[in-house]
């Protein structure tokens, strides 16, 4: 026993295994880690690798939109590309991207030492590097990568060539690894807060992902079974979804949208977080209504169960069913609604300074915004007749998803970076990264509103020379967004290899939270014995 | 430049093309007005959310930009401390809430109105087929498919040569286009043979998926003659970029005629899209399933060409090339679907010279499309399969015999 303590003890001194302490050590640290910092570092390098892979398919895509006539590519290439975009960005890059970043701030915003399942946390985060090996796979099978869309519809996604198992069983693999980071987050969560850490004491984005997770453990185990439905409609003779065997094609969408548009707020709730975490900071100001974001999130996420069908509005649904989900999909502006104004009434009066994480956080509500007119004339069903299908839908989703959610997620990292790595990036670098994206992203997905609204229809590698003009001004904004996002991944770099300002405890004068009052960076454990929390700190909004 | 060009130059540019877009005869960057009275209606409706969202846009944005100017540290040192107000809380969400309420009371009844078909005075079948449109003129006994003109086409292929630019209506024109008589209320009965594809002609205001085993309803009353174009908005595969929606309305007395004129015109015009729904799809199922595409080597296969290839070869492209180009009408058992699509089970054509065979493939002929951007190897391919199952016994065909055709 005393021997055992005395074999911990050094092992502490040590810290976990560096490069220098020779490449197998380092390298099995990182395979079989279980402290939540690693992975959390893990999952966010696993993000940006599928934020590039992402990335430059988007580049295929929009290369190929460059001017009408195909240039080269073959179409169904083409649709490989579009569908193989939306999986890795949404599966391998954002949601990754958001449980790195739970690993990191969760228990130290709550005050314990790691997750509540440390080896889970290791498994769910090793799976993904076999879900997407799987997936990428597919691109050399013949036939090719999976077709049909991200969202899989039937019959068309079985008429895929041999890629169609392995899209199944990546599919699988990400649920299970989703899932497994939820579980750990709600039980962390739950059971594990410091003494005195009451539930509406907790930071923003420890409620955000409270919430995210219930939905994760919601939905995913829908997709899954959605999934597997197709799999045995093509191999085991069910027709599930096959008319021809008294199924239903469109039973498919609903049941894939029933998992679809709550994963659109797993998407972004923990957005809201982050941005409600540091508008505070720089404003140097309290949160206006804390309770009533926390309400406001916590209502979206049940409305986020009954407003499914308006992905659908065009598949011929009774006019009760069209007049229901077009009602409830226009509430959902209420509660999104209070949470723009609470951010306003935050900054209103503050003090306000503009360091690069505040500078993403305003790009969030600026232009998240945007994105949620365009969903608010999208819930308008007859209006959605004419929208849906086109890029109208691809420049609202995208505002959404990139300078919303990614955005966000850039703020995170700007935001917390130096306590992860205790050095200050650098802030010239970070001004011109937000910049350089604010501009740039705008120029490549504004024009496709009238894209959508002129008529041109979404997954399409060619199109009516009308169409030429917004499409060229729209890749020009692809090409030029991507080249920018190396400056933040050299600014990041730098900052892991400690080239910097040294960062204090606490780097931002207006920041409150326990993940403050531990030196920078974080030693490699924190917290082992709980803190005491004190009401100045974290519950700077009561 | 000095700052204030840097400032000027987007904005006169913005005008540049908002004045360009004047002149422009279709939709540029607005949603068509169209011509129906339904179409108007959805636009009213578009563009009423629309200025909704752009004034509450403005005071939002409004309020923000001012407090980011205002509230800098650099302005206002010390920050206030207020938080937390019901009254407040309870302001904003009330008055969202009964904006929207004013917002869907006209979406209400303009949806009402969609949704009603009733007394319809002519009801048109639409059935999607990768990738090409069939209709149905129901009790009428006129049925065509629909598909991508030639020129496009031609014009579509990587490395075509032909500049878009200058083919007329380019992927938005085909060979046989929908007429309907204006000032008449058209029931469209939409379905599907294969996959889910989406009927949409933005100027009639609406889309419709059309739906394998099920028939879906959508209608339109068009006011004004003339050509309107749409195209299909659910990703359904390879081709779905090129499969256009065409309709010409015409006078009813001329559609009268236009009709006659098609009765008169054979039995042959009788198509295929008859046995749309659950049977079709049932004979269906399976038959589509390898249908993805390899286009990519045609290059290696044109370098290939020269030498003499071995049968089991040409069989395994030709199986290939047959399931991707020629299935969706000859379908995988050969039978096709006559009377619009012959058997090639015992076709004289098949079996018989094989010059004039590859020459059809080549060029075509009536409502059969042109393959001449397969390569020789495909061609040659897809002749000797065909050439050599079901049945038809006619030995293999060489790319060299494919090459000599071209002209
Ligand atoms: C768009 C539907 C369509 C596609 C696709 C199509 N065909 Fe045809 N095919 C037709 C029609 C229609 C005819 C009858 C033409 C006529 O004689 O008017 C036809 C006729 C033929 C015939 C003559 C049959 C006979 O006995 O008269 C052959 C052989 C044939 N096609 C082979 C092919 C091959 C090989 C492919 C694929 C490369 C192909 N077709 C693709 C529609 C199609
Ligand atoms: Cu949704
Ligand atoms: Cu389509």
């Amino acid at each position: 026993m005393a021997e055992a303590h005395a074999h911990d003890h050094a092992h502490d001194h040590h810290g976990p295994a560096k490069l220098s302490d020779g490449f197998g050590k380092w390298a099995m640290r990182w395979i079989s880690t279980t402290n939540h910092k690693d992975l959390g570092t893990l999952y966010l390098v696993w993000a940006f690798a599928m934020f590039f892979v992402g990335g430059l398919m988007s580049l295929v895509i929009r290369g190929e939109l460059f001017a009408p006539g195909l240039q080269f590519v073959d179409p169904e290439f083409f649709n490989q590309m579009t569908t193989m975009h939306a999986l890795i960005m949404i599966f391998g890059g954002v949601m990754p991207a958001f449980t790195g970043l739970a690993n990191w701030m969760v228990p130290m915003q709550i005050g314990c030492s790691d997750l509540a399942l440390p080896r889970v946390n290791n498994w769910g985060f090793w799976i993904l590097p076999f879900a997407f090996g799987l997936l990428l796979s597919t691109l050399f099978m013949d036939g090719g990568a999976p077709a049909s869309g991200w969202t899989m519809y039937p019959p068309l996604v079985l008429q895929t060539g041999e890629a169609f198992p392995y899209l199944i069983f990546s599919i699988h693999l990400m649920g299970i690894s989703s899932i497994t980071g939820a579980i750990n987050v709600v039980v962390t969560i739950l059971n594990m807060r410091a003494p005195g850490m009451t539930l509406l004491k907790m930071p923003l984005f420890v409620w955000t992902w409270l919430i995210t997770a219930y939905l994760l453990i919601a939905v995913m185990p829908v997709l899954a079974g959605a999934v597997t439905m197709l799999l045995t409609d093509r191999y085991f003779g069910t027709s599930f979804f096959n008319a021809a065997g008294g199924g239903d094609p469109v039973m498919f969408q609903h049941i894939f949208w029933f998992f679809g548009h709550p994963e659109v707020y797993i998407l972004i709730l923990p957005a809201f977080g982050i941005v409600s975490t540091i508008i505070p900071t720089f404003a140097r100001k309290t949160l206006f209504g804390y309770a009533s974001m926390v309400y406001a999130t916590a209502s979206i996420a049940f409305l986020s169960f009954i407003v499914w069908a308006h992905h659908m509005f065009t598949v011929g649904m009774p006019l009760a069913g069209e007049l229901f989900f077009m009602f409830s999909t226009m509430l959902i502006a209420v509660p999104t609604g209070v949470k723009v104004f609470n951010w306003i009434a935050t900054m209103w009066r503050g003090s306000m300074t503009f360091e690069t994480p505040m500078l993403f956080a305003l790009g969030f509500v600026f232009l998240f915004t945007i994105g949620g007119f365009s969903g608010l004339m999208l819930a308008i069903a007859p209006a959605d007749f004419q929208y849906h299908d086109t890029y109208f839908v691809v420049a609202h989703f995208h505002y959404v998803l990139v300078p919303g959610a990614v955005f966000a997620i850039l703020a995170a990292i700007y935001y917390w970076i130096p306590k992860w790595t205790g050095v200050m990036y650098n802030e010239k670098l970070g001004q011109f990264h937000f910049w350089w994206s604010a501009i740039w992203i705008n120029v490549l997905f504004f024009p496709q509103h009238f894209l959508g609204l002129a008529g041109m229809p979404r997954r399409i590698p060619d199109y009516a020379v009308q169409f030429t003009d917004f499409n060229v001004i729209s890749s020009i904004g692809a090409f030029a967004f991507f080249i920018g996002q190396f400056v933040f991944i050299y600014n990041m770099i730098q900052c892991m290899r400690g080239v910097g300002e040294p960062a204090p405890a606490r780097p931002w004068e207006g920041a409150h939270g326990l993940e403050w009052t531990v030196p920078s960076p974080a030693p490699y454990h924190t917290f082992e014995k709980p803190p005491v929390v004190d009401d100045k700190e974290v519950a700077a909004h009561a | 430049m000095s700052m204030r060009n840097w400032l000027a130059a987007p904005l006169l540019w913005v005008v540049a093309f908002a004045a360009q877009a004047q002149e422009k005869s279709y939709a540029y960057w607005n949603m068509p007005k169209g011509v129906t009275e339904i179409s108007r209606d959805v636009y009213g409706l578009h563009m009423l959310i629309f200025w909704v969202v752009v004034v509450i846009g403005v005071g939002v944005f409004a309020a923000f930009f001012y407090s980011i100017w205002a509230h800098r540290r650099s302005r206002n040192p010390k920050p206030a401390t207020f938080h937390e107000s019901t009254t407040v809380e309870i302001v904003w969400t009330v008055i969202p809430f009964l904006i929207l309420i004013a917002m869907a009371i006209p979406a209400t009844g303009t949806l009402i109105k969609i949704e009603d078909s009733s007394d319809a005075e002519m009801t048109v079948k639409v059935t999607g087929y990768q990738w090409m449109w069939g209709y149905e003129y129901v009790g009428e006994d006129v049925s065509f498919i629909s598909r991508l003109d030639r020129a496009s086409d031609r014009a579509r292929q990587v490395g075509s040569g032909i500049d878009p630019r200058t083919v007329e209506n380019y992927l938005l024109e085909v060979d046989n286009r929908l007429v309907i008589p204006t000032d008449t209320k058209v029931r469209f009965l939409l379905t599907s043979n294969d996959v889910i594809h989406s009927w949409w002609v933005p100027e009639f205001g609406m889309k419709r998926d059309a739906i394998p085993g099920f028939i879906n309803e959508m209608w339109a009353r068009v006011d004004e003659p003339g050509v309107y174009r749409g195209q299909c908005t659910e990703l359904c595969g390879r081709d779905h970029g090129f499969m256009p929606v065409v309709v010409e309305a015409v006078p009813p007395a001329e559609f009268e005629r236009w009709l006659a004129e098609q009765k008169g015109e054979s039995g042959a015009a009788e198509a295929a899209p008859a046995a749309a729904g659950t049977e079709v799809a049932a004979a269906e199922a399976g038959t589509t399933t390898d249908a993805a595409v390899d286009a990519g080597n045609e290059a290696a296969d044109e370098a290939a060409a020269a030498a003499p290839l071995d049968k089991a070869e040409l069989m395994t492209a030709g199986e290939k090339a047959y399931k991707a180009n020629c299935v969706a009408c000859h379908q995988a058992s050969g039978e096709g679907m006559p009377p619009a699509f012959p058997s090639l089970v015992g076709s004289s054509v098949v079996n018989g010279e094989t010059a004039q065979y590859i020459t059809q493939v080549l060029n075509g002929k009536n409502a059969m499309p042109p393959f001449g951007h397969l390569s020789d190897k495909e061609i040659a391919g897809v002749v000797t399969y065909t050439r050599n199952s079901w049945g038809n016994e006619s030995g293999p065909v060489q790319p060299g015999d494919v090459a000599a055709l071209r002209q």
